[in-house]
């Protein structure tokens, strides 16, 4: 019983050192290539990028504060996203009329590519935080319409069948037999709907490139000075799989919560 | 059922219809500026004026050419990652983690440098283009060959079937709905990027000519693009679940 516990355990072992050995060595290779290959004007190995977000962008009280400005905007987009999201969902969703009229017409804005109204949503918000926090609403909340309004379909008929027979309101077939069933595809529309709205906020921020973020990687890389923009573009990747992971701990939490619930 | 499924189509035409009759009394009425909302005859007579220029077929076809080239880079690259990567379970377990969890940064974050190494021109959007297409297929590939049942890939074998017969014969038709499906949600996304490279920093193509109009002013031309990138994605989207859903259709028959 405990061997093929502990070969599981060594080869799940094996699996995650393979994967550091693999990052490992792309960063060793890169810092040789960096270091004594390439061009210095556009490639820096790690060890520099390393000293420039030391001494360069963490005292930088400027790009900071356009760090944090950043955080904050994804966090309001994505909770309009959702509230917004969310409550357009269940309208649609709880109706046939809505499934089948107003959910193509939102299929189709889905896929429209949003990059397309980027001037637009600067033109109408500005250039300060407002426009990226529309656009970046604007990428989050279709997938979490599309996840409660495709959740909602999941539940089985019969079930809901079952309970109006027993003699269950409207409201109470929602509630109790649509929604548990809803939960699992809301899950999914939620961490898709944080990797749209950080796409949207970035979008905006590169595009407005006189203040924030944007400016400061357009003078960076307009001044060929790679290794402190890698090192703003690093942090911000930081930023963005920092968020990630909050929504995918938010899930596995809440999931756990419903397991319970469900007993 | 047919019922419902009438009133819908109405309510859909009577939603547009009512979009656009909002759109021409608002602007005809004067109560929204024009330089945030021009007339729809303005953004026709712009739509027009372009089309005679000659400017916007030129546009369109960097922007097509451009995003052909990136897709075609991401399609054999992606796919060729995915097959290699699904042969093994051992490196399944290893990179297919790192390739979902690559995915969820955007990229976009990283244009800075496609601009540093490839420059403005139409090769910083290939790549740019190129690198976020890769995603999608090769996530799939790797998830469609993984769920061909083993018991196909035995009953072949046993039958006598070569590597390359296993291949185009049980492989292929088995996973070819499901890396359809993929495709086109690498192509939507190609496309939307090499827009997005275009309207961030470029000197040619659709999304140039966007952010152009918009710096311009000239909102009329603006709208005049939007609403012909709007038509050509919803075009194409529809040209592509039909194909999806044809393959999906032949895949459950064999």
């Amino acid at each position: 019983m405990s061997a093929p516990v502990r070969s599981a355990r060594s080869y799940a072992a094996l699996v995650r050192w393979t994967r550091v050995g693999f990052v490992l060595a792309i960063l060793v290779l890169w810092e040789i290539y960096g270091r004594w290959f390439a061009d210095p004007v556009f490639v820096q190995p790690p060890s520099e990028v390393a000293v420039a977000w030391a001494t360069k962008i963490l005292p930088d009280e400027r790009i900071m504060s356009a760090l944090g400005l950043s955080v904050f905007e994804i966090a309001v987009a994505y909770v309009l996203a959702v509230v917004v999201g969310l409550a357009i969902g269940l309208a649609v969703g709880s109706t046939a009329l809505g499934r089948r009229g107003f959910f193509p017409m939102i299929l189709l804005l889905y896929a429209i590519p949003q990059v397309a109204l980027i001037s637009l949503f600067v033109l109408l918000f500005g250039l300060g935080p407002a426009s990226k926090i529309a656009f970046g609403f604007s990428h989050g909340v279709f997938p979490v319409i599309m996840s409660v309004v495709s959740g909602m379909a999941d539940a089985p008929t019969l079930y809901i069948r079952g309970a109006r027979s027993m003699g269950a309101s409207r409201y109470q077939v929602i509630r109790h037999v649509i929604f548990p069933y809803m939960v699992p595809s809301f899950f999914v529309g939620l961490r898709l709907a944080m990797t749209l709205t950080l796409l949207g906020v970035i979008l905006a921020e590169l595009y407005v490139s006189t203040a924030g973020i944007g400016y400061f990687t357009r003078v960076f890389a307009e001044n060929f000075n790679p290794a402190p923009l890698f090192a703003l573009i690093g942090s911000l990747a930081a930023i963005a799989l920092i968020f990630n992971e909050c929504v995918r701990m938010a899930e596995r939490r809440l999931s756990r919560g419903r397991e319970a619930l469900r007993r | 059922m047919k019922r419902t499924a009438l009133t819908a189509r109405l309510i859909q035409l009577a939603f547009i219809a009512i979009l656009m009759a909002a759109w021409h009394f608002s602007t005809a009425s004067g109560s929204i500026s024009k330089l945030f909302l021009p007339p729809p005859s303005a953004v026709w007579d712009a739509f027009s004026r372009l089309v005679v220029t000659g400017q916007f077929w030129s546009a369109v076809r960097v922007t097509l050419v451009t995003t052909a080239q990136a897709y075609l880079i991401a399609l054999v690259v992606g796919a060729g990652v995915g097959y290699l990567v699904s042969r093994s379970r051992f490196l399944t377990d290893v990179f297919e983690p790192v390739i979902a969890g690559l995915f969820t940064i955007p990229i976009t974050l990283f244009f800075p440098m496609f601009i540093l190494f490839f420059g403005i021109g139409t090769g910083s959007k290939i790549a740019y283009g190129a690198s976020y297409a890769f995603f999608p297929i090769a996530l799939t590939t790797i998830a469609a060959f993984n769920s061909v049942e083993p018991h196909f890939l035995r009953a072949a074998r046993s039958m006598g079937a070569s590597r390359r017969e296993i291949f185009r014969h049980v492989l292929v038709p088995r996973t070819l709905p499901v890396l359809i499906g993929g495709m086109r949600i690498a192509f939507v996304i190609c496309f939307a990027s090499v827009l997005g490279g275009e309207t961030l920093s470029s000197i040619a193509g659709v999304g140039r000519n966007i952010a152009l109009s918009a710096e311009l002013l000239d909102t009329a031309r603006m709208y005049a693009w939007i609403v012909f990138v709007v038509v050509t994605a919803v075009s194409l989207n529809f040209i592509a679940t039909s194909i999806e859903q044809n393959a999906a259709a032949k895949g459950n028959v064999s």
